[in-house]
């Protein structure tokens, strides 16, 4: 993919931040809001993507190298089952924050609360590590179509 | 009609009738039977989890094996796109 228009570029750079925000907004609250770990890491991930179709796959793959998105799945795959692990004294996934009072520890009031972050046990920490993973998985899936369109069709130039 | 037609429309006559005494017998329109497990975690997901989205507490906590499956569908699809598209190395 070649970069599009500067109207394009210049308007994916406005829009970024917010979408960023918005999507770790997501996963940072998903055991209070609807959504979680999956959507957010999508949104993250299509704000992204949304660079990725403005600059060109070339250039994307310049800034955010195979490493970093390695990176970012191989912690989000092991945080998850590494928490899932931590419970293992009482069960496999066993929420062993919730309720201790330290780390995501308070409980919330029985019904329906304004809600705190500091809930949730293992849940936010969980939301965390699938959004990291979501968000490399879903951009190193683009970022690969991208540059293997590019490379077949330099290919196909150099045949003809 | 040759023997493999009469074996497909016996097979298709008991598929439709059981999809039809399954339609018979389904309960009514906005009447919830069966209903222990949502009661149970409406009422305990705010004490045992912490959660005041019950849903993310069932995703994340009450059937978090599942969560794990999805995050493993993930992976494998990210591992599938790129062995599809990986570039061959011309020798």
């Amino acid at each position: 993919m070649s970069e599009m228009s500067k109207i394009v570029r210049s308007i994916s750079n406005l829009l970024l931040p917010f979408i960023l925000i918005y999507g770790f907004y997501i996963i940072l609250h998903g055991h209070l809001t609807p959504g979680g770990g999956f959507q957010g890491g999508a949104v993250v991930a299509s704000g992204l993507i949304m660079v990725l179709v403005a600059y060109g796959s070339e250039r994307f793959a310049s800034w955010v190298k195979e490493k970093h998105l390695s990176i970012l799945e191989s912690v989000g795959a092991l945080g998850f089952i590494s928490l899932a692990f931590l419970g293992l004294s009482t069960a496999f996934f066993y929420n062993f924050l919730a309720g201790k009072g330290g780390l995501f520890g308070d409980i919330p009031p029985e019904g329906s609360n304004p809600g705190a972050l500091n809930t949730a046990g293992t849940l936010p920490l969980m939301n965390l590590a699938v959004g990291l993973k979501v968000i490399a998985g879903l951009a190193s899936i683009v970022l690969v179509m991208g540059l293997a369109s590019h490379y077949f069709r330099q290919e196909e130039k150099n045949d003809t | 009609m040759s023997k493999r037609d009469l074996v497909g429309v016996i097979s298709l006559l008991i598929l439709v009738g059981f999809l039809g005494l399954g339609a018979a017998s389904m309960r009514e329109f906005g009447v919830v039977d069966r209903a222990y497990m949502d009661d149970y975690i409406i009422s305990h997901s705010q004490d045992e989890v912490g959660a005041n989205n019950a849903v993310t507490s069932v995703v994340f906590d009450y059937r978090g094996f599942d969560t794990l499956g999805e995050a493993t569908v993930l992976f494998a699809a990210v591992v599938g796109v790129i062995v599809i598209f990986r570039r061959e190395v011309h020798e």
